[in-house]
Parts: structure tokens; sequence; C-alpha cells
């Protein structure tokens, strides 16, 4: 009799264990998948990206040379397939009467425009009278090899497009895939699960049977057949109890949640009183950062830029991609008013923490993206990051200390490798200390 | 164990050892030190926790939307984040200084001295320091006034050409009133001003006068002027009466050459002799220093030159025989240092100033320590031509005047009669920046921009110029005095243009390029200028000494010195809250002026900075000031600083204190700061509390605090004066072991910098320029004088000031206190030790105060919760509490503007929080300084030199008593200077070979990282 009674406690458990076990094997299960698909989608885009490159006719060298260059000095104002401040190059060695001629004028533009050449005077005029940067530095070959890029780029304009659309969709096909397949596992499971759970009922309810068919002292039947009330269980003292537990358990993360919120303005997004796009300027014309953001490298604060900065593509670009003419006419406004534009600050640290950017970015090496997010994709700048103390710290203690060619680690370092094999971080220079931030 | 068996004590209490006084000395506070009880009950906390709570949690649903607003047009060089530095000069009237102004987004937050200037040597003084905060000032008027209006530009020059061509055309005199003027083109200004109107002169008077010199020099060699001093070469100077450390002549100068001659480079340093009554700052650091009366200067000079006259064998002369073996000796180590010394005196009397002369002449000091080829041009005022303008105005010969930046009505002697005078001139005109006294009362008011809103030239002595440019643009409707001479004169130029054109005389070669250079230097050095001439001594000493005779007679109980504090000076910055709080070197008073007189003249002791008043008469003139009890007084003479009792500055400066410039007299023909005559003073029973930084936290009995020794016993052995305690233990065979030997601690490692900072206590002189350095960059609240008498004074870096007697016996009091007549006086900065094994890291409950990698002690204010365990555990007391938030704070308006206004807040360092109330703060050894030196070096991609970083005590010490750095970097200047060995290998104790460094309190054995070297008394 024991042993039957022992069997329905054990089956009883049983239930219990299953489900238990179930759900952390489907918690490995997820990790492996998800570290899996990285790998593959990794794997995906460079086979795509060297198979590409490889279709170029002219020298690859040459053309990644050019890459250089013109993302260097040309991108400022010029891009192949859309008009900036100056003209697309798309097909620039066509137009333009010789290649020859398009040297020369790289090198000094006032020089061939003074010099009455006709194609040269009207393209002047047709830009409004802006002066091109002349490039006396440049060599021909260097030239050369900016044009070996636009041509590049102007040959393989959809394939550039497409190749990258593939590799983006194929990367979100990939990573799709495992979430159809976690969801099939997750609910082949629940299915398996409700069966032992069915199967489990169904022996308990058979034991139960057999065991009453049984001779059974007291004690044995009462426990064998104990009735479930709700109301019962509902006012019992354990159930209370753990129903009070529970609530404050939730009130009191909510609570605690709620305080550790305060001052946080992640993904604060305020509207600004011109509707300037990252995107499109950042992400689209690819404009260095650095190139508005003036104090990045040198100052504390990245600085936003003033009108007399924006004015430098905008006194020829005078209408928009979004917005026409309305927003870009307000930079006018600031100027001719003498007024000032009132941004919003978005990233608000508090007076007491002490942050600066060229430590980062100059000395750091940091990415902008690293803190700020994909800002190259916001339409409207947000709050990328908490800008808690807590995640400051995160970075630090994570961070590899950015030491090469940086004669002022050299000591550090080598005093460093004496100690330990680790890799220097910014902790390991007391970048966790009070002081560092806080003065 | 006892090295060193003198007494050092800090107040009359102290040393008194009163019974009240031991009661209190273990307290940090004072019992009758109490917060002011609170009328609201218990219930009326709890409605207002109530409310607050409801507040603060719907305050803290949305943050409030911040603006960024970017400039509209943004200059090259100017990068938000980023300060810039302008060479430029500190003009106030004869006050010169070369000085670096550091600006953060166009807005000058601090004024460094300028290393490139030969004449102060990037030198500064507390005045100079806080001149910053003078530009911020409420008072300043912010705009034109006219008849008491507010008026435009347009309407007031309209209005005075018209009648200043109405006056010159009528031959009315018009006259231009004004202090020292050191600037060339500004004189040329005034001359251009003086042709259109050429019924014009221009009257220079000096609120402390210098005149007697210029005249002696004249009757001793025919040359009227002042000449430049070098004390740096001289090894014996005798100084009578002149606080030429502090006020007198050329201070930032005299003190930078007086320290070249007190660092014992080469085991050698100069003798100092000071006679003086009051004990003023110059006479604390002397190695002699006697007492004598204001009467008795002349005298004393006199005798000197009689024992010298007598050594040369030329006849001597008649004088009041003087009982002190010190004038035999100063006579004699003058005699043998023969050219190579320096004697000054602070008289202004012709005559005095002839004798002394006579002495330097009979030294041959004349080529070598004092040059008058090169004369200076720091007091050029004439009080007899001002007193001729004062008595023509009177009899109504005076049709119009323009005090040019100067204020008679309150800073000259003849002030009340200036007023009745002024009734009588038609026209007035002041280009005061504030209203003030003199201002209140004229027609006219074009008000002139702050030194930092102005272009200016400058020539302190001939050949050295200095160029002053402007760091903001004028923050009010203010314009520059010369470009209101220019345009009165009908002169279109405006004057940087008057001004370049002005110096395209000096340039040689290239303009551009030299005022380009000239510019950014700050300084331009022409020495083809300086011709020098042979000197013969042709004055007539025996009726000099005659003149002494008869002039001085001591008579009634008292003599009174009248003198200039170091902080407030001549009155002239009476608004800057900085100075006033910023205690005396000496008295360790704020806010205030007073009776110094000496301990046996007042009969009573200063209790807990309690005092009584007096009624001091002088003349007929009555008035009633407190007695601060003064050690080192000289019996019979009390003294009183000038520049107290502003009527018309400004809500900070008020009524703080009495003004004594109608005390001031005239004998022999010039301004006399001393009346011998006719004083009287009655001590009343009224109990006045001074404001005194220094009776608190007593280190009495204590020998490792100062730790001194004589010139000859240094020479001897290096570390003469030193005390090395021990520590008993069982863990050492002999029983006791150094205090660095024992720790319980792990020890800190060091592997990239370690901060360390060497005071040198001999080279230190106390004059407080550094504290105010520390006050305005660190962003430190002037807290008023209530709460200084609370004890609650914020300074980070405080100097202790410590008397020591002369008696070795501690036991017996009552010998100290007959020593304490005349004590020896030691100076010490206090900040922050930067403890390796810190007391106040391990109490801190929260740690807020932890310790970093490059051996700083840093306190983060966010963090701290206001125990105060740490101010507790400090053995030191060098940790400040912020019992009020003086930020925003309408009860603190008025004494600390910088923080309550929005003028004012301009001047705060945007790298250093603003804290609030109920955090404790102390020296953070400027880590702002040391980031940003590091971060520069890191950006550069190179290691961190030497001297990129200091601390701005030490970047304000004209002395270089305080040597901030990189104690790892084996060729650091501290490293050198303390010959520490074992630099680079990166442990907390370091091992010196210079066996003057020291630290406070050693045997505690918390390893500070701030050393101090021994003081070393020239002395036999």
């Amino acid at each position: 009799m024991k042993d039957v009674l022992d069997l329905y406690r054990f089956v009883r458990k049983a239930i219990k264990k299953v489900i238990t076990n179930n759900v952390s094997m489907t918690r490995k299960s997820l990790t492996a998948r998800i570290l899996k698909t990285f790998a593959f989608t990794a794997l995906l885009t460079v086979t795509f990206m060297t198979a590409f490159s490889q279709e170029i006719p002219t020298d690859e060298a040459n053309i990644s040379e050019g890459k250089t260059l013109f993302n260097a000095n040309c991108k400022t104002c010029h891009s192949v397939q859309n008009k900036l401040v100056g003209p697309a190059l798309k097909d620039v060695y066509d137009r333009a009467p010789s290649v020859e001629w398009i040297i020369s004028f790289v090198k000094n533009s006032q020089k061939v425009i003074k010099g009455g050449d006709e194609y040269a005077v009207a393209l002047y005029k047709e830009y409004n009278n802006t002066e091109m940067t002349p490039f006396d530095s440049f060599s021909d070959e260097e030239i050369l090899d900016i044009l070996a890029y636009i041509k590049n780029e102007t040959d393989n304009p959809e394939v550039v497009a497409e190749a990258v659309s593939e590799t983006s969709e194929d990367a979100q096909a990939d990573s799709a895939i495992p979430s159809t397949y976690l969801n099939a596992i997750v609910i082949g499971l629940i299915i398996v699960l409700a069966l032992i759970f069915v199967v489990l009922v169904l022996i308990t309810t058979v034991l139960t049977k057999y065991v009453n068919n049984k001779d059974l002292d007291k004690e044995d039947k009462e426990f064998v057949n104990q009735s479930f009330s709700i109301g019962a269980t509902l006012s019992s003292k354990p159930f209370i109890f753990l129903v009070v537990f529970l609530f404050s358990a939730i009130m009191f993360k909510v609570v605690i949640n709620g305080l550790f919120s305060i001052g946080i303005q992640k993904n604060y997004q305020p509207t600004q009183p011109i509707a300037f796009s990252h995107q499109i300027h950042a992400g689209q014309y690819e404009i260095d950062c650095n190139y508005c953001h003036t104090g990045v490298m040198k100052s504390k604060n990245a600085n936003i830029p003033s009108p007399n900065i924006c004015m430098n593509c905008h006194s020829s670009i005078t209408k928009g991609t979004n917005t026409g003419e309305t927003e870009i006419s307000k930079i006018y406004d600031a100027i001719e008013n003498n007024k000032p534009i009132e941004w919003v600050r978005i990233h608000n640290l508090p007076d007491l923490s002490y942050f600066n950017h060229s430590q980062h970015v100059n000395v750091g090496g940091v990415e902008c993206q690293t803190c700020h997010g994909p800002i190259e994709e916001m339409d409207v700048v947000k709050q990328h990051s908490m800008l808690t103390m807590g995640w400051c710290v995160d970075c630090h203690r994570n961070t590899e200390l950015n030491t090469k060619d940086n004669k002022y680690y050299d000591k550090l370092v080598e005093l460093h490798k004496e100690d330990s094999d680790k890799a220097l971080t910014v902790e390991d220079n007391g970048g966790l200390e009070c002081a560092k931030c806080h003065y | 164990m006892k090295d060193n068996k003198k007494t050092y004590w800090k107040g009359i209490e102290q040393l008194s050892n009163d019974a009240a006084f031991i009661k209190n000395a273990e307290r940090e506070f004072p019992e009758s030190v109490t917060e002011e009880t609170s009328e609201s009950s218990r219930r009326d906390f709890l409605k207002m926790m109530g409310f607050s709570v409801a507040a603060a949690s719907l305050a803290a649903c949305e943050a409030p939307v911040r603006k960024a607003i970017p400039y509209l047009n943004k200059p090259v060089d100017v990068d938000p984040g980023v300060a810039n530095h302008y060479a430029s000069t500190y003009i106030n009237g004869g006050d010169y200084c070369s000085v670096l102004v550091k600006t953060r987004e166009g807005r000058p937050i601090k004024v460094n001295g300028n290393n490139l200037s030969p004449v102060t040597n990037g030198g500064t003084s507390a005045q100079v320091e806080a001149s910053v905060l003078s530009l911020y000032d409420e008072a300043r008027l912010r705009g034109p006034k006219s008849k008491g209006e507010n008026a435009t530009w347009d309407q007031i020059d309209d209005s005075i050409i018209s009648e200043l061509d109405k006056i010159a055309a009528n031959g009315g005199n018009i006259r231009i009133v004004s202090n020292t003027v050191l600037s060339p083109s500004t004189f040329k200004s005034i001359e251009d001003f003086k042709t259109k109107y050429p019924t014009t002169e221009h009257v220079m008077y000096d609120q402390v006068s210098m005149s007697g010199s210029a005249i002696a020099n004249e009757r001793s060699f025919g040359i009227k002027a002042l000449p430049s001093y070098d004390f740096s070469k001289a090894e014996v100077i005798v100084g009578v009466g002149a606080d030429f450390l502090s006020t007198w002549g050329s201070p930032i100068e005299n003190t930078y050459q007086y320290a070249q001659t007190r660092k014992l480079k080469d085991k050698k340093m100069s003798r100092h002799f000071q006679f003086e009554s009051n004990m003023t700052l110059t006479g604390s650091n002397a190695d002699y220093r006697s007492m004598i009366k204001p009467s008795e200067e002349g005298a004393v000079i006199a005798n000197i030159y009689n024992i010298l006259a007598q050594k040369a064998g030329i006849s001597s002369v008649s004088a009041q025989k003087i009982e002190k073996e010190t004038i035999s000796k100063a006579a004699n180590d003058l005699w043998k240092a023969k050219g190579k010394s320096l004697v000054v005196a602070g008289s202004n009397d012709p005559s005095i100033q002839v004798m002394v002369n006579a002495i330097n002449d009979l030294l041959d000091n004349y080529g070598s320590t004092i040059d008058l080829s090169t004369a200076v041009n720091y007091r050029k005022g004439d009080e007899a031509i001002m007193d001729a303008f004062i008595n023509d105005a009177a009899s109504g010969n005076v049709a119009a005047v323009i005090f040019f930046n100067a204020n008679p009505v309150y800073d000259y002697y003849q002030g009340e009669k200036l007023v009745g005078a002024l009734s009588k001139v038609g026209l007035k005109i002041s280009t005061a920046s504030v209203e003030d006294e003199t201002a209140t009362l004229v027609d006219y008011i074009a008000p002139d921009n702050h030194y930092l809103e102005s272009w200016n030239d400058a020539s302190p002595k001939k050949g050295q110029y200095s160029l002053a440019q402007p760091t903001i643009s004028p923050i009010f409707k203010t314009r520059q005095a010369q470009s209101s001479f220019l345009i009165w004169s009908d002169n279109d130029d405006d004057y940087f243009k008057y001004l370049q054109n002005n110096w395209k005389t000096m340039a040689a070669g290239n303009f551009q390029a030299f005022w380009d250079k000239t510019l950014h230097d700050g300084v331009f050095e022409n020495p083809s200028e300086v011709e020098s001439v042979t000197l013969t001594f042709v004055g007539d000493v025996a009726a000099e000494a005659s003149a002494i005779n008869s002039n001085y007679k001591s008579g009634g109980d008292f003599e009174l010195m009248i003198y200039e504090k170091s902080s407030v000076g001549n009155g002239s910055q009476g608004n800057n809250p900085l100075l006033h709080e910023l205690a005396d070197p000496i008295t360790k008073a704020t806010w205030d002026n007073y009776i110094t007189m000496s301990v046996a003249d007042a009969g009573f002791r200063l209790d807990d900075a309690k005092t009584k008043m007096a009624n001091v008469t002088v003349g007929g003139k009555t008035l009633s000031l407190p007695i601060m009890v003064q050690p080192g007084q000289a019996n019979g003479t009390i003294g009183i600083a000038l520049g107290y009792g502003r009527t018309k500055a400004g809500k900070v400066g008020d009524n703080v204190g009495k003004n004594i410039y109608p005390l001031v007299g005239k004998v022999n023909g010039t301004q006399c700061l001393r009346v011998s005559n006719g004083v009287s003073v009655e001590v009343t029973e009224e109990v006045y509390q001074l404001a005194q930084t220094q009776t608190q936290n007593t280190f009495m009995g204590r020998e490792t605090v100062i730790q001194e020794a004589t010139l000859e016993e240094y020479k001897k052995d290096e570390g003469a004066g030193r005390f090395h305690p021990h520590v008993a233990t069982w863990q050492s065979e002999s029983g006791q072991v150094k205090p660095e030997e024992l720790t319980m601690w792990q020890g800190h490692e060091y592997n990239g910098h370690h901060w360390g900072l060497n005071i040198d206590l001999n080279a230190c002189n106390g004059c407080s320029a550094c504290v105010v350095a520390c006050n305005v960059e660190n962003n430190i609240p002037v807290v008023g004088k209530q709460e200084v008498i609370m004890r609650r004074e914020m300074t980070w870096l405080r100097i202790d000031r410590y008397y020591s007697s002369a008696s070795n016996d501690v036991s017996d009091y009552e010998e100290m206190e007959k020593a304490a007549e005349n004590p020896e006086v030691v100076f010490q900065p206090m900040m922050c030790q930067h403890c390796n094994n810190a007391p106040c890291e391990t109490v801190c409950p929260v740690a807020a105060t932890t310790h970093s990698t490059e051996g700083l002690n840093m306190m983060a204010y966010n963090r701290c919760i206001g125990t105060r365990y740490c101010a507790n555990n400090c053995p030191y007391k060098v940790r400040r509490f912020n019992w009020f938030k003086y930020h925003d704070n309408d009860q603190f308006a008025d004494v600390n503007p910088q923080m309550n206004t929005e003028v004012g807040k301009m001047v705060l360092n945007p790298d250093v929080t603003v804290r609030s109330r109920g955090v404790m703060e102390k020296c953070s050894f400027c880590v702002q300084r040391i980031q940003e030196g590091k971060l520069e070096a890191k950006k550069e991609r190179r290691e961190l030199k030497d001297g990129e970083v200091t601390t701005a005590c030490a970047a304000a010490c004209t002395a270089g008593a305080l040597t901030f750095g990189d104690m790892n970097d084996k060729n650091s200047a501290i490293t050198k200077l303390m010959k520490i060995e074992d630099g680079e290998t990166g442990k907390e104790i370091k091992i010196m070979k210079n066996k003057r460094a020291y630290h406070v309190l050693e045997e505690i054995g918390v390893r500070p990282n701030v050393f101090y070297m021994t003081k070393i008394r020239n002395k036999a």
C-alpha cells in the first residue's frame, strides 16, 4: 500500500519537475540559436561583400585609394549620385571636356575659370559663383584614383544598392528564421508539457481509483480523497500570505523602478525649433560628425553647430529633402535677425558630473554611435543611452584603454603588462574613481 | 626626542591658558555657537514635510526643458568648453601687475600672473587675484548718468562738450583729478584734451603717497623719481616702517625678489632687520624685529647712519638716542655687506628719506640693490598739487573738474573740505564705474570700463611696457575713460587705434609682427631707454637730521600708525567680498578694521574673539572702533587700517569698518600716516565680537607642526630643527619604530602619477594671494561676517599664523607672556594633506571620500550625506562643511554675490561644481587642472611635462613657496627639490634626501602627500 502512495507522491512531484526542466532547456537552446544565427549572418555578410568587390573591372587598389581621398576631401560638397553644394559627380569624366581638364579644375578651379574656359564659367555661374576649394596638393595620380572611384560608383550604382539591401534583407531573414523556429519549439514544448500533465492527471485518477478500492485506514483515505475547495484555498493562510507577498514584492519593484527612472530621459525626443534631420545629413550624405560638431575632438562640449557652419552648404542648398524651403529658411532668419537658434537640449548630464567629449572621442577613439546610438538613422534625434552612472561605469569597466600610439600611456602599459596578462581597461587607469568625473 | 622645545600658540587666549580657553580647546566649535532656535513646532515640520514630499514627487515627474543655444557666428578661436588665455595688465591707480586672464565662453574667470613679465615674474597678490570679481560687481553703473538721471552717451557727450567749450572760452580752470596714471597712452589722451582745453591741468594724488621719497631723491641726487629696488641682491635688508612685502612700493616685485634670498640657495639667505610699530607682514618675516614708536623712525635711521658714518670716518648727525641693540647689530651687518645691502623706510617724510638715501649711498647700494636710473612710476601723486586744487576749488577758481577714476571725497584726507569746495565748481564729471562717494556729487558720470574690458598700456618703470587688452566686451553700457577724453577733445579715433598709433614709435621693423608679439606676451622691454646715471649724494644730512628731531615729538598716551591691509588695501576695491573675507595675515580678522594695541596697553586679552570697543580721538575727530589685542604692537602705539568705512561702494562694502582717511595728516609738507601727537584712546566696556578665522583648532604643545632652526644650525646640519617622532611597538627590537614603518593598511601603489605639494615655510611670507586664488578657482563661497564668527568660513586653504615664544620653558606661562610682546611669527599654509592613510576615508559611512590611484584624496559631493565624521576625524581640520546653501539664497546675496546675482555668477569656474547645503568639501589639489593637463597631453599623444599641471595656489604664489608636481616623475621640480630618490617606483612613501622636508603631525602616520620645509631664521 505504501508503495502505491509513494508512487502517487512521486507522480505529483514529477509534474512539477517536468515543467521546471523544460523551461531551463528552452533557455539554453535559445542562447545557442542566437549565437549560431549571429555567426551565420556575419559569414553571409562577409561573403557578399567580397564577392561583390571581386567583380569590379578596374584596379581595386586605385578605387579604394580614391574612395579614401574622396571621403576625406570631396564628400563635404560632392556626392556621386546627388547634387550637394557642388554637382553630382556621376559621369563627370564623360561630361567634362577632358580628364586633363578635370585635373586642372580640381587643382585650381579659379585659374580655369579666370582662363575663360566656357564649360568652367558656365558651371561656376550655375552654382551661384560658389568657389571650389583648390586642391593643389593632389597629384595627378590621386585625382585619377578619385575618378576611378567615381567611375566605379557610376557604373555600379544599382549593384551597390542591391547588394547592400540584399545583405541587409538576408541578415533580417536570417534572424527571422530562428524566431519562427523558436516559436515552434516553444509551442511544441508546451504541447509536450500539456500531454505530460494530462497523462499524469490520468495516472493520478487511475491510481486514486485503484487505491480507493483497497482497504485503507482512515488517515490514508483522507489523504487520497482530498477534496479541492476553492473557497478554502482562497481563505487559507498560506494563500493569503502568498498573495500579500507577491503584491508587496511587485509593488516594491514598481516603486524602486519608478525611483530609479527619475531623471532618466532615455528616448527623450523633443521637437526642435528646426526640423533638422541627422538621417539626411549624417546618413544619406554621410557628412562627418566632426564637420558640424567642431568641438568634439578638442573640447568637453561637442558643440551644436553655429548657423555660420550651416551656411557653408546652405548658402547654395536652399531646398531640403523633407521640408522644402520652410526649415532651411529658419537658418536664414536667424542670421538676418541676429537671433540665435534655441535648440532643445537632449542630453542633460547633471552639473555634478564632468564629461569631456575630447577625452572619449579623440583620446579614447570611441565612436559617436556608441553613446548616441544610430544617429545617422534618426530623423529626429532622441536620447539613446541611459546616461546614468551605472551606464558610464559599465563601459569604463569593460572598455580597453586606447593606448595605441599614445606616448602618455607607454609607462602605464608597460607596468600593467608586468602585473597582469589581461587587457588594460579604463578601470585599471582609475576610470571608476570619483574624482575622474565629480569635482 | 624633543629637538625643538619652542611652543607655538595661535592667540593670546591660548598663551594665557585661561580656564575658559582650556575648556573649549578640545572642541571644534565653541559652545556659544548655537543654531538659531526655530520657532516652528513639530507639527509644522510634519506639515512641511508632507508638502515637500508631495511637491518633490510632482516636480520629479517632468524634467525641465533646457535650451542649448549655439553662437550665431562662432568666433574662430573660441570653442565652448575650452579656456582661452589673454595677456593683459592689472592697473588700479599705481598698482601694477602683468597678468594672464583665463576666459571661458568669453567670460574672464581667473586672473593669473604672467611669467613673461620681468617686473612681476608671474607673481600676483590677493588684490590682483580678487580683481576678476570686481568686473562682475552689481554696484557698477549700467550706463552714463546726467544730474542723477540715466542718460545716453550722446546726451552727456553733447552737454559736456558744450559746457567745456563755454568754460574754455571764458578761460575757466579745468582740472582732471586722478590717482597715479601708469599708461603712456592715457597721458597722451589727457595731453590732447589739454590741447583742446588749454586751461586744463592734470592733478594726481595717491591714497598712500610716496611723494616724500621723490622729493628726497631730488634733494639727494637731483632726480625727482622713485628708484627700482632689487631685494634679490641684498644680503642684509633693513626695513624701517616699510611693509614692502605687502603694501609699500611694488609689493609683488619685492616679494618675488625677497623670496629669492630666502630659499637657501647654496645654503645662503639674507638677513632681515625690521623696525616698526605695528606687526606687519614684512615684520613678521624679519629675522630681527624691533618695536619702535612711529615718531622714532627717523631717529632709528639717524642712529644707523651715525654708526655707519663712524665706520666710514665721516661726521655724524645729531639724533635722539634709541636704546636698541638691534640698531648697532643692523648697522654692523650692513657695513659688512657693503654694496649688497638695502635700507628702506616707509615714511613719506623727505627728511627721513634723504637720511635713508645717505645710508644707502654710504653702503654703495646704488647701482646694485637700488637703481635710480630705472625710475618707477607706481606713485606719481603729489599732495601739494592736490591741496592746491582743493584750495582753488574752495575759493571758486575751478570751473570744471573731471574725476578720472579717483574718489578723493572718500580717500583723500581733505575729503570733507572737497565736498564743500565742489559746490563752487560749475561742471563736475566723474568717470567712476560705481556711483561712489565722489561720483554722487557730480553732474555727469561717464562710467569707465573695468580693466578687463579695456584696451590700455602701462609703463610700470622706465623701459618696461605692458599692454592690457579686453577679455570681454563691456557688460554694461560703459565706455573707456580714455575714449571719453578723446571724444570730448573731438578726436574721432577709438582708443584702440589711438593706442596702437602711440606704440608705433616703439616698434623696430614690422609693426604688425611687433604688435602681435607684444599683445601675446603682454609685456615689452626696451632696455635702451634706461640711461645709467652717475649719482653723487648732495643731500644735507645734518639739516635733515635736525628737521627730523624737530618734526617728531611724541606726545600723549598713544601714537597712531595708519596702515594698509594687504587685502582691502586703500579701499578702491571696497565692494569685493573676496577681499573683505580674506583673513588678515597677522590678525586673522575679517570684515573689519580695528585698533591694534599691545597686550600691556589694552589690559585685557581677546576671549573667543570678543573684545571691547574704544573711542579714538585724533585732532578733534573721534572714531569708535574695536580693539585688536596684537602681540608685537609696540607699547604706546596703536594701528588702524585704511580702506574701510566706505559708504557708497555697494552692498558688500558699505559700512564695513570705519573710514580713517580723515585722520591722515601732513608732516614736513608731505602726507604722513603717522600721528605722534594728540592721540587718545578711551576703552569702553562695550563688548564687540571680531570675526577671526583663527582661534579654533589648537596645535599647542605639538612640536611636530612647525619645525625650525637657525641658519647656523642649518649650515651644520641640513636636518636641523627636524623632529623625528617614534612610535612604540613590540615588533621592533628597540621597542620603537619610525611612524612610517608601522601601518595597518595595505598601502597604495601609484603606477601613473603621484601628485605632491611642497611648501617651503621659509619662502612663504603669508601674503594670502593663494587663498584668494583658491577661492576663485574652486567656486568657494564667501559666507559673511556672521558666519565667520560662527567658524563657518569655507576657505579650503588657510594660512595658519603661529606666534612662537622665545621662552624654552613650556611650563612657565609667565615667562612666555613676557616674550610674547614681540613674538617670532611663522606662516603655515594648511590645506587637505591628501594623506595616503587618510583618516577621513575610513570613517565615511557612504564612501564619499576615497583615495585615487594618483595619490589624491577625492571628495564626491553628490555622494556626501553630511555626517561630518570626516571633519571630526581629520587631524588637520581642513574639511569645510556647507552649513547653508550659499548660492541662490537671499540670505547671502549681499556677501556672496558671485553665486547670487546674474552678473556675479559669470565669474564661476564652470569646471567646478557649486556645492549645495549639507555636504563636506575640501582642497581637491585642483583636480580639474590635473585632469585638464593630462587630457592635453593625451590629446597630443605625449607624456605629461612637469609644470603643465599646477594648483591655483602654487600658480598664484609670487614667492614660489609652493611646488606642485608629480613625484613619480624624476625630472619634476618637486622631485628635484625634495631630492626624491625612488621617484619611479610608484610607492606611496618616497625616500627623500632633502632633510628639510617633513610632514606635519608625522607621528600619527597618515602619510600625507603635502610636505613642508623647515623654517630657517638667519639669527645668530
